[in-house]
């Protein structure tokens, strides 16, 4: 048989293939997750695991039973809508035992421009600035309420420029 | 907004694929083409061409190499890329081309170098010492036969291997094609035409790229360039770069006739910020100047040193021309918006892991492995005719 013999070499060349075949299945035997597959294209044992995550938020309605004076300037204003824990962060821990954590008031030359920096994707009546021309750094509750963020009466005026948006 | 025109949608303001994602599909653009060369030799018989035949196989290797690094680079968690491969899912296109690239990598391009080089390897690893010489003695896989019939069974299945080839370094770049033209909400990139156009523009750019590395290596090593291999590969690159514009030409005819409704934006995308790129480099300088520098040596008898020129000249346009087409595609394609609204601006960055200086390293980086690989592997005949005969 010396085809086969003279063949040879090209078997060797193979048993290359059926080696790294064989190494890629182990590999994938050792790192694809147990369940993965089980009800679909995703690790099954996720579900329970995502399930037993504890809940974070505490959710605007638990922070007004205690806050009722912030929720009584919050409701005339723009901000009647945005959630408490938008600005101030996940706060169940807090809900739950007020003692047990203090929330850190949030900077507000920083939280408000997340919203209110100038965007082409925001529509024009959206109240937008470049902060670093409309507020040179201060922060914003030096002029605006941020539960309520008409002008403060006691502050000095600045003209609020909208800085882009869509027509 | 800084670069905005208009309206953009919140998240196209920002360019997501960066210059390395014009890369990639350049790179894998002159793995195909550089196959396609060696293949013409093989399979289509193309003796004037067999001087570069060893040297397309491995240029296309050396930039095979590379040609994932661009992807893996672009990603934010590259360390779970090998995930879509250990558990893909049918309607990923990435997770396929994986095992097109394997296989091609593996299956075509080692395995027809390997069978190739198999005689050559043996009298290396007899003839070596060192760490060199274990190296070649790993290459030849314990196998020293190299008698007559093995050396003839090698080359029919040289020749099988470069026929399954063909088809594999079509799907490798057709592929790349697809992913952008399979992207139906982009009126930019949706054509079924892509994967043809960038099959083509892929042989363009091997087959040029070849032609330049066979001439500077050649002017390198101080040898003579074979001016008939030479002329053939240039009459082969204007025939294959007239398919490649009149397909491009098609593309652009068709979105003119049609006019859909994104036709406006885009129109007006290429006479403003696509212009030079796409209409300058591109279009003028890096496909009519070529064509028309290629033309001229297929009508007029020049003299030797003339056509050596023209022959960089075309060469070197026609690489400029494909990476624009490649920048136009990619890069074109996310300055508009989906609105039809807006334009956004594209501000490579320079030291980042997807800056410029990164692009120009991956650029060179398959020039390092050619330059390793030609050193291991030495694609000039005289080597080859030159070492002795051993039977089995």
């Amino acid at each position: 048989m010396s085809v086969f013999k003279d063949a040879g070499h090209l078997f060797r060349f193979a048993g290359l293939f059926v080696l790294a075949f064989i190494l890629f299945l182990v590999i994938r035997h050792f790192v694809v997750p147990k369940s993965f597959g089980q009800y679909g294209h995703y690790r099954a044992a996720s579900i329970g695991e995502i399930a037993a995550h504890q809940v974070k938020y505490a959710g605007h309605e638990t922070c007004e039973t205690c806050h009722a004076e912030v929720f009584d300037v919050k409701k005339d204003g723009k901000h009647a809508h945005v959630n408490c824990e938008a600005c101030h962060g996940a706060l169940a821990k807090h809900a739950d035992d007020p003692g047990a954590m203090t929330p850190t008031k949030p900077d507000t030359a920083v939280i408000c421009a997340r919203c209110h920096t100038a965007s082409a994707a925001k529509p024009k009546g959206f109240p937008q600035v470049v902060p670093a021309d409309h507020s040179t750094g201060l922060p914003c509750e030096t002029c605006h309420q941020p539960h309520n963020p008409g002008m403060d009466a006691a502050a000095p005026k600045a003209p609020v420029k909208a800085a882009g948006g869509a027509k | 907004m800084t670069g905005v025109e208009g309206y953009m949608y919140p998240n196209e303001i920002t360019l997501y694929w960066s210059v390395l994602i014009v890369l990639y599909p350049f790179i894998t653009g002159l793995v195909a083409g550089a196959f396609i060369l060696a293949s013409l030799e093989r399979v289509f018989n193309v003796a004037a061409v067999k001087p570069t035949y060893r040297l397309a196989l491995l240029t296309a290797l050396s930039f095979l190499l590379v040609a994932p690094l661009p992807l893996v680079l672009h990603l934010g968690h590259p360390f779970r890329s090998p995930e879509m491969y250990f558990t893909p899912h049918a309607t990923s296109a990435m997770a396929m081309f994986g095992y097109v690239y394997m296989w091609y990598l593996m299956a075509v391009l080692v395995f027809e170098i390997w069978l190739d080089y198999r005689r050559e390897i043996v009298f290396l690893s007899q003839s070596t010492q060192g760490l060199l010489g274990i190296v070649y003695k790993i290459m030849t896989l314990g196998s020293t036969n190299i008698s007559e019939r093995a050396l003839h069974i090698d080359e029919r299945v040289g020749w099988v291997v470069t026929l399954v080839g063909i088809p594999s370094a079509f799907m490798l770049h057709g592929y790349v094609g697809f992913i952008f033209g399979s992207i139906k909400a982009n009126p930019w990139w949706s054509s079924p035409l892509m994967p043809v156009v960038f099959i083509f523009s892929a042989m363009v750019s091997g087959i040029a790229g070849v032609m330049l590395l066979y001439m500077g290596l050649t002017k390198l090593r101080k040898q003579t360039i074979d001016m008939r291999c030479v002329d053939s590969i240039a009459m082969y690159l204007f025939y294959i770069f007239i398919i490649d514009f009149s397909l491009e030409m098609l593309d652009l005819v068709h979105r003119i006739y049609e006019a859909d409704e994104s036709f406006r934006s885009l129109d007006f995308m290429v006479h403003t910020k696509l212009y030079f790129s796409q209409i300058v480099i591109q279009i003028c300088l890096g496909t009519i100047l070529p064509l028309v520098l290629l033309f001229l040596t297929q009508v007029v008898k020049l003299p030797e040193i003339a056509r050596k020129r023209i022959y960089a000249i075309s060469g070197c346009l026609a690489l400029i021309g494909i990476f624009a087409m490649r920048w136009n595609v990619v890069i074109g394609g996310q300055l508009f918006s989906k609105s039809f609204l807006g334009y956004t601006t594209y501000k490579m960055a320079l030291v980042t892991k997807e800056g410029l200086f990164m692009a120009i390293a991956l650029t060179l980086l398959p020039l390092l492995f050619l330059w390793v690989l030609i050193k291991l592997l030495p694609p000039w005949p005289e080597t080859s005719e030159h070492a002795p005969a051993i039977g089995d």
